[in-house]
């Protein structure tokens, strides 16, 4: 059992922080409905992976002993994201291999770190919410979250707690959705292909709303969907646990409801 | 072979473009994967022989230079001759000139990739030798003029209908009204033509999954027996295969069985394993009268005790491009060179050079598929980073990213000024896409929106808006 009221600082990850803080208090609500105290570390950017991811090791380095430092003092440290959440829990001590002094700092901080919707079930030990969704909705595994950390039964079973929400399994959830940070941008044909699969895969679905767990994901998605005429919404997993769906889908301007699909 | 790895964009552009490689795509991606996951899940211990598959390698590789001499002595015992190749050109020349020795005008050869590496067909054929692929698969590119496109299945991006046409082409003696509509016709025609060629053959060549230390004997595993007619009928068998192929024993070999069918086809073992140990003896009933083996060296060595060393555990399965979306988008010619796929992804750069083959490891969203089913759990991502990290080291990367790149980490390490900038900037772009909540195109980002809409910001940054909830008493409890 966790720790009565464990202080959680929220990692809320550079597009939450840019694009959607709506997802953001999304995750600090559904934490502190959990019993935690949450706190949000000004000193925080980014998890570093643009880039680890483009051979920048110097640079990751420098940023990933920044995070160390802000996030020093919490019980846990929580991220709306399985890709951030991967890059600080997996990729953190690696960065560090040969100085070891470093390295028991990032698996310290390893140790402490989650992704959100896991960290709620299998640390904070909630197994319902308190929301409605009165949509049929389907659910795409990112892939950090899912292979790095067997993020999948998780979401699933705090979805069925929804009131009102049908979930119609994606085939292939597993299946990357293209985005891969800047991969999306420096191969964008190989990345529209396959965006233009899922979204295929996503509309034969005939849900309304498609929901994940990282917003570089639900951005690409969303960006495919909408560019294809299509009105499924998309939305962070967080927001619909919290029920906090009154904000516009992602790529959606106020006021301005598409029309559901379902 | 030629590179056109450094043309990787323009080639996965016009593969993409390109219907008959996707729809075969289309249809490999779903067939594999289900064969492997259907295979693993009817063996309990599957995960567990992953991991002793995977010390096997790793063993034999930190031990390598014991077993293969352990292992050039034992083919020396058996009749045998090993030849040490450090080169694609050493390898060449070993092999022309026991070709040329012995006077033959037509080899038959198994399906090697080591063989398309060192782009022995054309060496040979510019001797004046026939080269006749006897793999199926490698017979239909072969005829087509192609490079392989799969390590385990060359001709995955040619239909059906295509092949006909390619045997309608080439066989024209055979009568013009003849069916070949179903995959059995066209098997039993390669099979008609290729049964005179193993009669004629004066050397039959093949590759390797595995040669045994212990014994000298050198393994195949194919599903059409071709190898079997082509390493025993003609009067020289000649083995070509990279130094990594070395296992202690047999044990070990059949270990790696286990896991190498399943996760390449999903059949529990292929039809033939075929183990071959020198020459004929007196009392065999057939079998060659000499055995040579060709050790390809060509960059490994170097390979060993580098950040890459874990790439030499690999055993050739083709898992990792059967689960690859990026290999699903553009298919196996796009990667320009022998290997494809996220194992060619990482091994490419070691025997051609990273300046030549830079793309490979960037071409990847790091999904992680490949890792998850790869038999002998080599780090396939964890790797194309580690040439990327060299890419970046040697200014490789290109310079309009870089300076991008550089300008974010400068501000990333600075997050109060990272925080004033960011929250200047999202405030003026959510009000540009406001009224629509996307935008269909933005200057600088033309890769993003060129496919896809860009979604708006909500106008305000988490972390300013955190700090106006703190500011008013809404703080968290
Ligand atoms: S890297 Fe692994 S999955 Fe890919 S071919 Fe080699 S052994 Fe098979």
């Amino acid at each position: 059992m966790p720790k009565p009221e464990p202080k959680v600082g929220l990692f809320v990850t550079c597009l939450v922080d840019l694009f959607r803080p709506s997802v953001g208090f999304a995750a600090v609500k559904l934490m502190e409905a959990a019993g935690c105290r949450v706190e949000v570390p000004e000193l925080q950017t980014c998890c570093g992976q643009p880039a680890y991811n483009s051979g920048d090791r110097a640079d990751t380095r420098a940023i990933a002993l920044q995070v160390i430092d802000a996030f020093q003092s919490f019980d846990y440290v929580v991220a709306p994201s399985g890709s951030c959440a991967a890059m600080l829990k997996s990729h953190y001590p690696e960065l560090f291999d040969k100085e070891p002094d470093l390295r028991a700092k990032a698996e310290e901080l390893s140790s402490r770190t989650f992704e959100l919707v896991s960290f709620l079930t299998d640390i904070m030990q909630v197994s319902g919410v308190e929301a409605a969704f009165p949509e049929k909705v389907t659910y795409h595994d990112s892939c950090s979250g899912l292979r790095e950390l067997g993020v999948r039964d998780q979401p699933r079973k705090l979805l069925s707690s929804v009131n009102e929400l049908s979930l119609v399994e994606l085939p292939d959830a597993d299946i990357c959705c293209g985005f891969g940070g800047t991969f999306c941008v420096k191969y964008p044909d190989i990345s529209n292909t396959m965006v233009s699969s899922k979204t295929e895969s996503i509309e034969n679905t005939g849900a309304g709303t498609l929901l994940a767990g990282d917003l570089g994901c639900l951005m690409n998605m969303a960006g495919k969907l909408q560019r294809s005429g299509s009105d499924i919404e998309v939305r962070h997993v967080a927001e619909v646990l919290a029920d906090m769906t009154d904000t516009p889908a992602i790529g959606v301007a106020d006021g301005d409801v598409q029309s559901r699909g379902n | 072979m030629q590179s056109r790895s450094h043309r990787f964009k323009e080639n996965a552009r016009e593969a993409i473009a390109d219907p008959h490689i996707q729809a075969a795509m289309a249809k490999m991606k779903v067939g594999f994967t289900g064969k492997r996951l259907a295979a693993a899940a009817r063996l309990p211990e599957f995960e567990a022989l992953r991991d002793a598959a995977r010390d096997i390698k790793n063993h034999s590789l930190a031990n390598l230079d014991f077993y293969l001499e352990r292992y050039e002595e034992k083919v020396t015992e058996c009749g045998g001759q090993v030849h040490w190749a450090p080169t694609a050109e050493d390898a060449r020349k070993a092999i022309l000139d026991i070709c040329q020795r012995v006077g033959a005008k037509t080899v038959t050869k198994g399906k090697s990739m080591i063989s398309e590496e060192i782009a022995l067909n054309e060496h040979l054929e510019n001797a004046g030798i026939a080269a006749v692929e006897t793999d199926l698969g490698e017979y239909i590119i072969q005829l087509r003029k192609e490079p392989p496109s799969h390590i385990i299945a060359p001709a995955v991006h040619v239909s059906k209908e295509q092949v006909e046409a390619d045997f309608r082409a080439q066989h024209q003696h055979l009568p013009a009204d003849r069916s070949l509509s179903e995959p059995t016709d066209l098997v039993n025609e390669a099979r008609q033509i290729l049964r005179q060629r193993y009669l004629d053959a004066d050397v039959g060549i093949t590759g390797a999954n595995f040669l045994i230390a212990e014994t000298g004997t050198s393994i195949i595993v194919t599903n059409e027996g071709n190898g079997d007619l082509t390493q025993s009928l003609p009067k020289v068998h000649i083995v070509i295969a990279s130094i990594e192929k070395v296992v202690p024993n047999l044990e070990d070999a059949s270990t790696i069985l286990r896991v190498l069918a399943r996760s390449a086809t999903g059949q529990e073992f292929s039809a033939y394993t075929t183990l071959s140990t020198g020459p004929r003896r007196a009392e065999d009933p057939d079998g060659p009268e000499e055995y040579h083996v060709i050790l390809l060296d060509n960059g490994r060595s170097s390979m060993l005790g580098s950040e890459f060393q874990e790439m030499l555990r690999c055993i050739r399965c083709g898992a990792c491009m059967n689960h690859c979306p990026v290999y699903h988008a553009v298919g196996g010619h796009s990667y320009g060179w022998v290997y494809p796929g996220p194992m060619g992804a990482v091994l490419t750069p070691n025997l051609i050079g990273v300046e030549e083959a830079g793309h490979l490891p960037n071409a990847s969203t790091f999904c992680g598929r490949c890792e998850s089913v790869c038999p002998v759990r080599i780090p396939l991502p964890k790797m194309m980073r580690h040439w990327r990290e060299r890419e970046f080291e040697k200014h490789l990367t290109p310079t309009s990213f870089r300076s991008g790149l550089g300008i974010w980490a400068f501000l990333a390490r600075r997050p109060a000024l990272y925080r004033r900038l960011t929250g200047l900037g999202i405030r003026a772009l959510g009000a540009l896409g406001r009224r629509r909540g996307r935008f269909r195109s933005l200057p600088l980002a033309g890769g993003w929106t060129k496919y896809r809409d860009l979604p708006a910001p909500q106008g305000k940054t988490f972390q300013q808006l955190w700090a106006e909830k703190q500011k008013n008493g809404g703080s968290s409890k």
